[in-house]
């Protein structure tokens, strides 16, 4: 279980994320939803150990991870799929999947088959150089990557940015599929909808705070939310 | 089996290549009264190859714009000058300033010293590393240049004229054996350079140079590996800096300048920025077409050119533009040209192998067969 108490995130003098607080179960999809600038990616990255929080806890199955460096939080098997992609251009999908691994030591073949298993595409264009691959490749691409360090929780920030309604259709099918296997899903997204429709729990964020929780179908039954995220209240 | 089969063609192909050019050098050095031109310019460019895989290595693979090349090589080589020089000649070679007693006597062969300056690189590397690495493109580009120059200074101070022989520099170190022992040893180094690049190590040092944002989230520690790179980079120049000390037998402040830098930096860019083959070519062009320019730098009469002109006005003339300098004059013109028209250098950033050249000539037949078609 990861849970996240307290959390505040400075910028200068700007206070990105004024004290939140949420869990995500094991095996199960959280997801946060909210507007630009609500502070959702600044979470996911004061998780991963990629900005300071100022104060606060992110506790791992009891484990404190603030403060400790991006390479110990790999470490405990918890990955982020960063926003915007970032495959690395140059390189071939193999070795892109290589460097998702690369605090790693053992074997890397079992995993790399688990990856080409979910996404055959990669398998198919592994010697491709990734800056060659269209826009949803590379969003495959970049969560097998992040696979192949071989997470227990594994969170996305903005996977469907960018991408084809039938390409975001996919990513999400990949995203129920990972979970079954049994990793930890917690997801960060402007599409509320799809969202909120593979969740299991869901928080709505604000300027920074928490203003709404429940499970995913509650959250798509509430007016509130239809009105601010999903569009739907005319109809 | 056919991949098997493509192993074996690469592996036999490889051997007939090292054994030609192996076959070469002998030949060179069993002229080597005739051949000690040529023997200069394969010496030369296998030294500066060393110099530009290592540069290569920080620019082109980490992706880090370190200028410092010159400043490593300079420690290099007085490191490996003073502790190579035979110990009889000290006194003279230092009669200004006196030799500290220290180091009076000691004298080691050339592997020993190398190492030594490989280390000592290594160190300096790490120390200035610290700060340094923390900056990024333009502003590290600054700060490395500027600690090249304070090397330059301190090695020239008349305070260390027991040790570094001040603006007198060091001279009279033993030139190499044979052309053997400088190729083998540019040969070990670049061979560790590139097991280095196409190791884990190497694969972060490219994440970090495509995307560092990427990297970091993948859990690859930016400023250790960034540190890794430059200590490796630096040490390598400095290994550089020492086999072009016993090349031109003497280790002067004046050789280490700004523009030695700018010279190997024109091989990385040329011969293809990120990859270690390419970094060779560019070294042996560079090294080489300075050197076939120099026809170039001479002053001629026309009467020189066409034997018939002689005794005439005109055969008394001069030939335009040709005196000391065109040659470089027509180098940059030359360099212009290629930089625009084939701005990723020779070889691109991927490596030159033989499936790339079967790739090419399997290209170009297809293309034959084609026209031929059509007609």
């Amino acid at each position: 279980m990861l849970e996240v108490s307290n959390l505040i995130i400075n910028y200068g003098g700007i206070q990105a994320v004024r004290g939140i607080s949420f869990e995500v179960p094991s095996g199960k999809i959280c997801t946060l939803v909210g507007a630009n600038g609500a502070g959702k990616s600044s979470t996911l990255r004061a998780i991963t150990g990629l900005v300071k929080a100022k104060s606060g806890s992110v506790k791992l199955d009891g484990l404190e991870l603030l403060g400790r460096k991006t390479e110990e939080i790999v470490r405990h098997k918890i990955t982020l799929v960063p926003e915007g992609r970032h495959v690395f251009p140059d390189q071939t999908v193999l070795e892109n999947l290589k460097i998702g691994a690369y605090l790693r030591k053992d074997d890397l073949e079992e995993s790399i088959q688990r990856v080409y298993g979910l996404f055959p595409r990669l398998k198919e264009r592994s010697w491709q150089q990734a800056g060659t691959l269209s826009g949803g490749e590379q969003q495959m691409l970049a969560v097998g990557r992040a696979l192949m360090a071989d997470p227990d929780v594994i969170m996305m920030d903005e996977p469907s940015l960018g991408l084809a309604p039938i390409v975001v259709q996919e990513i999400f099918d990949i995203i129920r599929k990972i979970n079954e296997q049994g990793c930890t899903v917690l997801l960060v997204e402007q599409n509320a909808n799809m969202a909120l429709h593979i969740a299991d729990y869901a928080y709505v964020m604000e300027n920074g705070k928490i203003t709404m929780q429940g499970t995913g179908h509650e959250l798509l039954e509430d007016p509130k939310v239809k009105a601010a995220y999903l569009g739907t209240t005319g109809r | 089996m056919k991949k098997k089969k493509v192993k074996t063609r690469n592996l036999v192909l490889t051997l007939i290549v090292l054994a030609l050019v192996i076959a070469y050098l002998a030949f060179l050095q069993a002229n080597s009264m005739q051949h000690s031109y040529a023997i200069t310019i394969v010496e030369r460019s296998c030294i500066y190859a060393v110099a530009a895989v290592s540069m290569n290595l920080i620019i082109g693979f980490t992706g880090q714009f370190s200028l410092g090349t010159a400043g490593f090589m300079c420690i290099g080589a007085y490191v490996t000058g003073i502790l190579t020089i035979p110990v009889d000649m000290r006194d003279q070679i230092y009669y200004l300033y006196g030799m500290a007693p220290w180091l009076h006597d000691v004298h080691l062969p050339l592997g020993v010293a190398l190492i030594i300056a490989f280390a000592l690189c290594a160190g300096i590397a790490y120390l200035i590393g610290w700060p340094i690495l923390r900056l990024k493109s333009d502003y590290l580009a600054i700060a490395t240049l500027g600690f090249s120059e304070i090397v330059r200074a301190v090695f020239g101070w008349d305070g260390l004229g027991p040790i570094t022989n001040a603006s007198y520099g060091v001279s009279n170190i033993p030139a190499f054996t044979s052309i053997f022992e400088c190729v083998a040893i540019c040969a070990v180094c670049i061979v560790i350079m590139g097991l280095l690049i196409h190791s884990s190590y190497g694969r972060a040092f490219k994440a970090i140079r495509d995307d560092d944002v990427a990297a970091e989230a993948m859990g690859i520690n930016l400023f250790r590996t960034k540190e890794l790179s430059f200590v490796i980079s630096s040490a390598f120049a400095g290994v550089a800096g020492g086999l072009l000390a016993v090349f031109m037998r003497s280790a002067v402040t004046s050789t280490f300048t700004v523009a030695l830098t700018y010279n190997i930096l024109l091989m990385v860019v040329l011969g293809g920025i990120g990859s270690v083959s390419g970094s060779i070519i560019g070294a042996f062009l560079v090294t080489g077409s300075q050197e076939w320019l120099r026809f170039l730098d001479k002053e001629y009469y026309w009467s020189d050119l066409f034997k018939n002109l002689a005794g005439t006005a005109f055969g008394g003339m001069k030939v335009p533009l040709l005196r000391n300098g065109f040659r470089m004059v027509i180098f940059s013109i030359l360099l212009m040209v290629v930089v625009l028209f084939w701005n990723h250098g020779i070889t691109g950033s991927k490596e030159v192998t033989w499936d790339r050249f079967a790739a090419f000539f399997a290209g170009r037949k297809r293309k034959k067969t084609a026209q031929e078609a059509k007609k």
